[in-house]
């Protein structure tokens, strides 16, 4: 059993009891909801007559059925149009903030938790929606939940959960020049598995995600249940703190300042206990590509696909096992998510475009979008959607988008993704029999221009 | 009240595969609705429409049964409760497995839909009968932590492992757990009172 690491403490800060059945009931310090796994949740409510006991610490956005285009209302979409109702109706009902369409504060969800400073370190931090581990990155408990759990938020800001073991992932060394975060956690989720996280929390430290910025740390943290970890976080440090200070809900000064010494107090220390501790040598992760249906089928860009890698899985991608991911040809290039989609994703990625004059290739329809509307707003007044837009890139309104192909943005037929997102399941970005391949928005960007999947090294010059 | 679940007795199919993700459980495009009802129409809608009725769900021998037996690492991936709402609506009543991912099974603990972990051997004797024509009823029992069938005239007795406090919900039937966590308001009051405001201005 873990004791002294920084989940254990920020459990012990929000365990409200143990139930008989071993479970904690859980206080729920900040709860995100969204369009698509919410309105289920307040029709409970509302079978039952219970109200929301704690409506401040519930907070709304509209993000996976955004169209990326326009935001007319009516949508075009009268699916679409229904969630968004439903959100508004339930959020104004129960005295719910919603930062809706045509708010300056909307996006997705897990972009616009640490925008606003309202995701901090040691908080509980409940959504539905699988990547609420993106959170952990500040030192937040962060984890998805379904539905029901959804309602029982609502209902009692709790819930009742079975603490995880812990594991801590100490990637070692410093990355080589062309690899970044996304590299870093696609190589763990390649090594660990997509299910050795089931149970646990992961902890990810050493020297190599040490030296991470904020957002790269959340691409990591984001992507944990990818490994089947639901919930991932690093420890906060200076790094963290100078992030959140001057945001909207945590501002500047004295006050921040005390805070700010609460929060570092609660990283694990020399002292803390591990269920297992995992070594990966940062120095030698290279940059990174899927080649199959789930996140952990990855190699990097020089590697080749396993011999013994799924025949059923390699005709559904139409690779052979041992070929390379480099020079595979790709039809569409998207850069954007919640893993991938914040002001620091979208700099790189025109930085590059920038100092090597790269243009979209003739075949390849290439689209960014930005993961918040503040992102997008960051990014016009930077002068970056100009260079995507004169490089050929799509310059789109924020949401999740092809992501999970939601809105309108899907692919086509058998067509190829080069994208910066986090699954590449079958079906995913909106077509049955297309095909995603996960990797870094800088590898985008060189597989956009080249046409075709290839290592970002040879722009670097390592 | 919800309803205690002890055991369920019914015969099974197998859907196989591992890391079978909650995007081909239910794909995104069915997400977008205001309710659960229905959804039972499209659980694995592209793998059927690509198998053009090869797929389990779709063989005729496998209508009216409600034991699901998967690989490991079922329902990996998003958190969309829609995943066993649809499985549930379906008609299965319980899924047998080598693992579950902990998102996956904690819903589906949530609306009483037991999802049982059976270790390697007992996956691959169980996948022997289960996949075999003849094989009659099985029953999951919770209460005992077994798997019992009867194949070729042997008594089969596989050992089950559940998380202990998803099985205590089923078994007790307080697996809708929205009045265990309104039992003590002043408790929850107590911990939200000590917490720090979550923001810091004014």
């Amino acid at each position: 059993m873990s004791k002294n690491t920084l989940l254990d403490r920020v459990w012990d800060n929000h365990a409200v009891r143990m139930v008989p059945v071993g479970q904690t009931q859980l206080f729920i310090a900040l709860h995100l909801i969204h369009e698509v796994t919410s309105p289920q949740a307040f029709a409970m409510l509302d079978e039952r007559g219970l109200p929301v006991p704690y409506p401040e610490r519930t907070l709304a956005t509209v993000d996976h059925i955004v169209p990326t285009d326009s935001h007319v209302r009516p949508l075009v979409d009268p699916l679409a149009e229904a969630m968004l109702v439903a959100l508004e109706r339930n959020t104004a009902k129960h005295a719910i903030t919603f930062f809706g369409l045509g708010h300056p504060n909307q996006g997705i969800v897990h972009v616009i938790g640490p925008q606003l400073g309202l995701t901090q370190p040691g908080l509980t931090i409940a959504c539905g929606d699988s990547h609420t581990s993106t959170h952990g990155a500040f030192g937040a408990i962060a984890f998805g939940i379904g539905t029901t759990q959804v309602a029982n938020v609502l209902a009692s800001q709790t819930l009742l959960i079975s603490k995880p073991k812990v594991r801590r992932v100490e990637v070692t060394g410093q990355l080589s020049s062309g690899v970044t975060a996304k590299d870093v956690i696609l190589a763990i989720i390649g090594q660990l598995g997509v299910n050795g996280g089931i149970g646990f929390a992961y902890e990810y430290g050493g020297s190599a995600i040490e030296a991470l910025d904020m957002e790269a740390r959340m691409t990591i943290c984001n992507m944990s249940i990818e490994g089947g970890a639901r919930c991932g976080y690093i420890n906060p440090d200076q790094v963290t703190v100078e992030y959140l200070r001057g945001r909207p809900y945590t501002g500047d000064g004295p006050a921040f300042d005390k805070r700010a010494k609460s929060w570092l107090a609660l990283a694990s220390g020399p002292d803390a206990g591990y269920d297992e501790v995992v070594t990966i040598n940062g120095t030698t992760i290279e940059p990174m590509v899927t080649w199959g249906t789930n996140p952990g089928q990855v190699v990097g860009v020089n590697q080749p696909i396993p011999k013994d890698a799924d025949p059923e899985t390699l005709e559904f991608m139409g690779f052979l096992a041992g070929q390379r991911m480099v020079g595979v040809k790709i039809d569409v290039a998207f850069i954007g998510s919640c893993t991938n989609g914040r002001i620091s994703d979208l700099r790189r990625a025109a930085k590059l475009i920038a100092d090597h004059g790269l243009k979209v290739a003739p075949h390849v329809r290439a689209i960014v979008v930005p993961g918040s509307v503040v992102v997008g707003q960051q990014a016009i007044n930077e002068g970056l959607d100009e260079v995507f837009r004169q490089a050929g890139f799509d310059f789109r309104a924020a949401g999740c988008s092809m992501c999970l192909a939601m809105n309108p943005d899907k692919l086509q037929g058998r067509q190829i993704c080069a994208s910066s997102s986090n699954r590449n399941f079958r079906g995913r970005q909106g077509s049955p029999t297309g095909r995603t391949l996960l990797m870094s928005p800088e590898m985008v960007v060189i597989a956009a221009a080249n046409g075709e999947v290839t290592d970002i090294r040879t722009l670097c010059g390592v | 009240m919800p309803l205690k679940i002890v055991s369920i007795t019914d015969r099974a199919f197998h859907l196989p595969g591992d890391n079978i993700d909650t995007d081909r459980i239910i794909p995104a495009r069915f997400l977008k609705c205001i309710t659960f009802n229905g959804l039972e129409a499209h659980v694995f809608a592209d793998d059927r429409t690509k198998l053009a009725g090869a797929h389990p769900f779709d063989n005729p021998v496998n209508q009216g049964r409600t034991i699901l037996v998967v690989d490991s690492n079922f329902g990996s991936g998003s958190s969309r409760e829609h995943a066993p709402q649809a499985l549930k609506r379906w008609g299965i009543a319980a899924i047998v497995g080598r693992s579950f991912a902990d998102i996956f099974s904690g819903n589906a603990t949530a609306i009483g839909l037991p999802c049982v972990c059976v270790d390697e051997t007992s996956h691959h004797d169980l996948l022997v009968a289960v996949n075999e024509f003849s094989l009659g009823e099985l029953i999951v029992d919770l209460e005992r932590n077994q798997l019992v069938y009867e194949w070729r005239g042997r008594q089969f007795q596989l050992p089950i492992t559940l998380d202990p406090a998803q099985r205590e919900m089923l078994i007790n039937g307080t697996w809708d757990t929205i009045a265990t966590l309104l039992e003590v308001n002043d408790q929850v009051d107590a911990v939200a009172d000590r917490l720090p405001p979550l923001a810091l201005t004014e």
